[in-house]
C-alpha cells in the first residue's frame, strides 16, 4: 500500500500517470471525511490531495476564487467571510454524522460529492457555483475546463461533469468557485405543532410567496430537540429561512407571519441561535448519534415526502426529517437499511434517488449505496465514465459496479 | 470565418435522398416532412444570417417515438442531423448541412404540467422561453432566464445553449433554473436526467447536456423551475465620464454585497445609437452609461437604491436618476433593449460579439477595441452585462461593400482574442456553434479539446450529431482513445508517500 501525497498538479500528473501505465487502481482522497460514502473501494494505493493546498486566486469584487483541490473547506470559508463572502451553497460537513469530528473537508472534496445545504432552495450546490478546473483523467491526461468569469458556454460542460462525480472520472487539481455576498442578516421563523402534511403544505405556501425565504426544513417531533442544543424542545418545528439586508428581513418576516397566522404557534429565531439551526440542519446533526445505523438521503419530489416517509412507516421503522421544502428528506433506520421498501416507495412517490450515506461495512457491500439507473442511463454513465478512465484506474467502483472494479475486486 | 469549413457532404447519403425522404415520411406522417426547395427555405438559416445552406430534408416530429425512430434510423444509416429549435442561435448552432436531416421540434409546443406547490412546469422543447412565464404569470410567477429572443427562443433550444440574459447575475442561467429533461441519443434511447427533485442522481449529464449545442442528445422534455416575481423593481440610470468610473462603480457595488437583479453598461456609441432611435433620455455627454435595476421587496429596493446612489457618486457619475414609476423603469430599459435594432439604423449591418472577461479588465478590453476599429476602419458600439463581465461589442459594417463582412469577422476574432487574453472566455451566451468554432484553440489547448471530444463519444460516437459545430476539427473517436502513458519511472521521484 504506497499513499501518494502530491503537493503540485505536475506531481498529480506524474502518480495518475504511473498508476495507468502500472493498472493500479488508485483511491482519491482529501482528508477523508467522506470516505464511508460510496460502495466499499478496494485500492491497493491512495493519491492524498491534502497537500496541495492554498488559494490561488481570489477577488471579491470579481466574485470568483481559485484554489488547490486540498485546500480546506475551513480556510476558504474563513478567507471568505473576512470579505463579507461566503460559497452560498453552503457546503455541509459529514464530519459529524460519521463521527470524524466537524471542520475538516476540503474544497476539492465538496466538488466531487457535489455537496449543499439548506439554501439549496435557492442557491443550487456545488454544481452551481464551479466555473473552471483543472484535473488530470484516468487516461493520465491534464486538462482544463471552463474558465474563472461567472459566465461561460465555451464547449461542455466539464466542470459540473466533476460535481457529484466522486473523484471516479479525474483527479482535480484546481477548482475555480462563483462566490457571493454573504446576507447581512438572518431570522429563522417557526411554526409549531404540525404534523408532517400541514408541515409540506404551510412551506409550499411560504415558498411560493414573494418572501424570498432561502430555507425550508420540518422536524417532526423528537428531531426538533437535536438541533442548536435543544434551544427548540422537542415540538414539531416547521422552519423557514429568512436572509438579506435588515430591513427587508424584517418585511419577509412579518409577511411570512401574516401569511402562516393560521398554521400554528409562531416563533422567531434570530442570530447565533438560528444559524446554529441551520447549521445543525445542513450537517444531519440530529442523526450523528454515534452510531453507524443507516442513514439514507433521499433527493424527491418536495410535496411527495410526507406521504412517501408516511407509507416507509408502516413498513419499517424510520426516523425522518425534512429539509429543502422536503425535497431533501433524511432517513435512519432502526438496524437493517430496507433499501428495497425505500427505493420501491420512492419510485411510487414521484421518483428521485436515495443515497445509502452511512451504514455499516457489510450493507455497504450489499445494497446498492446509489440509486440504480435505467438501463440506457446506467449504459451512457458507463460510456461515460469509460471515456474518461478507461482502465477503472480512478476510486473503482465506487458509483457503480463496473467491468474494471470487478476485474480488480477478482484479482 | 467566411471560409467556413463544413463537414464533406457524404455523397452516399445525397444520392439516397428520395429514399431518406420516404423513409421519413414512414416515420412521421402528414405535413411533418418538408423536402422541397421553396419549403427549406424558411430552414436554411438561424440567427447568424451570414449563413446558408438547404439540409438534405426538413423533419418536424410529434412524438418522443417520432425522434427516438428517426435517430435510430439515421445512425444505422451513417445520416447526419441537425437539431434546431426555434432557429435564433446567434452562433450558427443550427446551421442545415447539405447531407443532414434537420430535425425541427417546433411542434412540441405544450406545457405538459404546472405545478405550483413544487414550482415546477414541464415543457416540451419547442414551448418559448417566454411562454412558460406566460402561462404561470397569473398566479405570480415567472421563469427566470430572459435571453433578448425569449418571445421566440424555444426552451429546448435554451438548454441546448445554456441561454442566460439580463438578470442571471442574481437569477442564474438555463443551467442553474432547468431541473430535469428528457432526452433522446442518437442510437434512439430515452434517457431521462433529473426530476422535480433537486440532485442529479449519479454523473452530472444534466449539466454536461445544458450548453452541449445539440451535439449530444435532442431534448425531449424539459422540467424548469419557476420564481414568484418580485414584488417591486426600480431602475437607477447612471452616467460616468469615463468607462473606467462606470467599471469601479460596478465593482464597489458588488464589493457592498449588493447583487442586483440587472446591471448593464453601454459605451457612448451605443447610448448615441440607443437616444437617436428610442428617445430614451439618455444624457449623451457620458462616457459610460449603466444601468442598475434592483428587485424585491419595496422595502428592500428603497434601502438599496440609497446605497447604490452613494456608490455612484463616490464614484463621480455625472448623472444618477431613479425610476419613480413603473413606466419610467421601462423607458430606462427600452434603450438598452433596443441596441441592437439602434445600431441596426445607423449601419447597414452589424455583427454581434459575446466574450466574458473579468470586470476589472473593461478598461483595457475597450482601448484595445478602440485600435482594432482604427485599424479595420469599422465602427464598433459596446453593450456589456457588466455585472457579470459579458460584453456585447457590435461591430458596424456592409455587406454590401466587397470584403467588409471579412474585415468584420476578423476584427471580431482579434475581440476574443483579446477577452481569452484579459483571463477571459469566448462566448458568454451565445454559444460556440459554427463561429466561435476555429477559435477554439485560442482558448483551449489539445488535450483539453480532445477531453471534449471524448465527452462527445460517449453520447454519439459515429459524430452525426451537428457535426461541425463547436469543435474545429473532427477526430474519430477510435483515434482519441490513445493513452499517454509514460511507463516506467516517475518524473517527480520525490512525491511524498507512505
Amino acid at each position: 500500500m504506497t499513499i501518494f501525497a502530491p503537493t503540485t498538479a505536475a506531481e498529480v500528473l506524474d502518480t495518475v500517470r504511473w498508476a495507468v501505465s502500472e493498472e493500479a487502481p488508485v483511491e482519491v482522497v482529501g482528508h477523508g471525511t467522506k470516505r464511508g460514502i460510496g460502495r466499499p473501494s478496494q485500492t491497493e494505493h491512495a493519491i492524498d490531495l491534502s497537500r496541495l493546498t492554498g488559494v490561488t486566486l481570489y477577488e471579491p469584487e470579481e466574485l470568483v476564487l481559485s484554489a488547490r483541490a486540498g485546500t480546506p473547506l475551513a480556510e476558504i470559508e474563513e478567507l471568505l467571510a473576512g470579505r463579507g463572502q461566503q460559497l452560498a451553497f453552503e457546503p455541509m460537513d459529514y464530519g459529524r454524522l460519521f463521527g470524524t469530528g466537524p471542520g475538516r473537508g476540503t474544497i476539492g472534496g465538496a466538488l466531487a460529492a457535489n455537496l449543499s445545504g439548506p439554501r439549496r432552495l435557492k442557491a443550487g450546490a456545488a454544481r452551481d457555483h464551479i466555473l473552471g478546473v483543472a484535473a488530470v483523467s484516468g487516461r493520465g491526461d491534464a486538462f482544463r475546463a471552463g474558465g474563472r468569469v461567472v459566465k461561460n458556454v465555451t464547449g461542455y460542460d466539464l466542470s459540473k461533469a466533476m460535481a457529484g462525480s466522486w473523484g471516479t472520472l479525474a483527479v482535480v487539481t484546481d477548482v475555480t468557485f462563483k462566490v457571493l455576498p454573504a446576507a447581512e442578516t438572518e431570522t429563522t421563523v417557526l411554526v409549531r405543532g404540525l404534523n408532517d402534511g400541514d408541515a409540506a403544505a404551510a412551506m409550499a405556501l411560504a415558498m411560493g410567496s414573494s418572501a424570498e425565504v432561502s430555507s425550508a426544513a420540518h422536524l417532526p417531533e423528537g428531531v426538533a430537540a437535536r438541533v442548536a442544543g435543544g434551544a427548540l424542545g422537542g415540538d414539531p418545528a416547521t422552519l423557514l429561512r429568512v436572509e438579506g439586508f435588515g430591513p427587508s428581513v424584517a418585511f419577509r418576516v412579518d409577511m411570512l407571519q401574516g401569511l402562516l397566522k393560521n398554521a400554528g404557534a409562531i416563533e422567531i429565531v434570530a442570530g447565533e441561535t438560528s444559524r446554529a439551526i441551520w447549521r445543525d440542519i445542513r450537517d444531519c446533526a440530529p442523526f450523528a448519534d454515534g452510531t453507524m445505523r443507516p442513514v439514507w438521503r433521499v433527493s424527491m419530489t418536495p410535496g411527495s415526502a410526507a406521504p412517501f416517509v408516511f407509507a416507509l412507516r408502516m413498513e419499517a421503522g424510520a426516523d425522518a426529517f425534512y429539509d429543502w421544502q422536503g425535497g431533501l428528506v433524511w432517513l435512519r433506520m432502526e438496524a437493517d437499511p430496507e433499501a428495497e421498501a425505500v427505493r420501491r416507495l420512492l419510485k411510487r412517490f414521484g421518483g428521485g434517488h436515495a443515497t445509502l450515506v452511512r451504514a455499516e461495512p457489510q450493507w455497504l457491500a450489499a445494497v446498492p449505496v446509489f440509486e440504480p439507473q435505467p438501463t440506457a442511463l446506467a449504459a451512457l454513465s458507463r460510456r461515460f465514465k469509460e471515456q474518461f478512465d478507461p482502465k477503472g484506474i480512478l476510486n473503482p467502483g465506487r458509483m457503480a459496479a463496473d467491468a474494471s472494479s470487478d476485474r480488480f475486486a477478482a484479482s | 470565418m467566411s471560409g467556413l469549413a463544413m463537414p464533406k457532404p457524404d455523397a452516399g447519403t445525397l444520392s439516397r435522398r428520395a429514399e431518406i425522404v420516404a423513409d421519413m415520411r414512414i416515420i412521421v406522417p402528414g405535413e411533418g416532412v418538408v423536402d422541397t426547395v421553396n419549403g427549406m427555405r424558411a430552414f436554411e438559416t438561424d440567427g447568424l444570417t451570414a449563413y446558408r445552406q438547404l439540409p438534405l430534408v426538413v423533419v418536424l416530429p410529434e412524438t418522443v417515438g417520432q425522434v427516438s425512430r428517426i435517430l435510430k434510423y439515421c445512425n444505422e444509416r451513417n445520416i447526419r442531423v441537425v437539431p434546431r429549435g426555434s432557429g435564433t442561435s446567434l452562433s450558427g448552432g443550427a446551421l442545415p448541412l447539405e447531407d443532414a436531416v434537420l430535425l425541427v421540434m417546433s411542434r412540441f409546443n405544450r406545457i405538459l404540467e404546472i405545478d405550483y406547490s413544487n414550482r415546477v412546469v414541464v415543457a416540451q422543447p419547442g414551448v418559448t422561453n417566454l411562454g412558460i412565464t406566460h402561462a404561470v404569470e397569473q398566479e405570480g410567477f415567472y421563469y427566470a432566464p430572459d435571453p433578448s429572443s425569449q418571445i421566440a427562443c424555444s426552451i429546448g433550444g435554451n438548454v441546448a445553449e445554456n441561454s442566460g440574459g439580463v438578470h442571471c447575475l442574481k437569477y442564474g442561467l438555463t443551467a442553474n433554473n432547468v431541473l430535469g429533461i428528457e432526452m433522446v441519443l442518437m442510437d434512439g434511447a430515452v434517457v431521462r436526467l433529473g426530476g422535480k427533485h433537486l440532485d442529479a442522481e449519479g454523473y452530472d449529464l444534466l449539466g454536461v447536456m445544458t450548453g452541449s449545442e445539440g451535439l449530444l442528445g435532442v431534448v425531449t422534455e424539459v422540467t424548469v423551475r419557476i420564481l414568484k416575481k418580485p414584488e417591486t423593481a426600480r431602475a437607477l440610470l447612471i452616467g460616468f465620464p469615463t468607462s473606467e468610473q462606470g467599471g469601479q462603480c460596478v465593482a464597489d457595488i458588488i464589493g457592498a454585497g449588493i447583487v442586483p437583479g440587472g446591471m448593464e453598461m453601454m459605451d457612448r456609441p451605443a447610448i448615441r445609437a440607443a437616444e437617436d432611435f428610442v428617445h430614451a433620455g439618455y444624457p449623451l455627454d457620458v462616457e459610460a452609461l449603466l444601468i442598475v435595476e434592483l428587485d424585491g421587496p419595496g422595502v428592500e429596493v428603497d434601502h438599496l437604491i440609497g446605497r447604490v446612489e452613494a456608490i455612484a457618486h463616490a464614484n463621480g457619475s455625472t448623472t444618477c436618476r431613479v425610476s419613480t414609476s413603473e413606466q419610467e423603469r421601462l423607458t430606462f430599459w427600452a434603450g438598452r433593449k433596443a441596441a441592437f435594432p439602434a445600431v441596426g439604423r445607423i449601419s447597414p449591418d452589424y455583427y454581434c460579439m459575446d466574450g466574458t472577461i473579468p470586470r476589472k479588465e473593461l478598461p483595457r478590453v475597450l482601448a484595445g477595441m478602440r485600435e482594432l476599429s482604427e485599424r479595420y476602419g469599422l465602427g464598433v458600439a459596446n453593450v456589456f452585462h457588466a455585472g457579470d463581465g459579458n460584453l456585447h461589442p457590435l461591430i458596424l459594417y456592409d455587406a454590401n461593400v466587397p470584403g467588409e463582412l471579412d474585415k468584420a469577422e476578423a476584427f471580431g476574432a482579434d475581440i476574443l482574442r483579446l477577452c481569452v487574453k484579459v483571463g477571459g472566455v469566448l462566448t458568454g451566451e451565445h454559444g460556440v456553434g459554427v463561429e466561435k468554432r476555429d477559435l477554439m484553440g485560442e482558448m483551449f489547448s489539445e488535450a483539453d479539446l480532445d477531453q471534449q471530444m471524448r465527452v462527445k463519444c460517449a453520447f454519439d460516437p459515429n459524430h452525426l450529431l451537428n457535426p461541425g459545430k463547436v469543435f474545429p476539427q473532427l477526430r474519430r473517436c477510435a483515434e482519441l482513445g490513445r493513452m499517454h502513458v509514460h511507463r516506467g519511472q516517475l518524473a517527480f521521484p520525490d512525491i511524498p508517500r507512505f
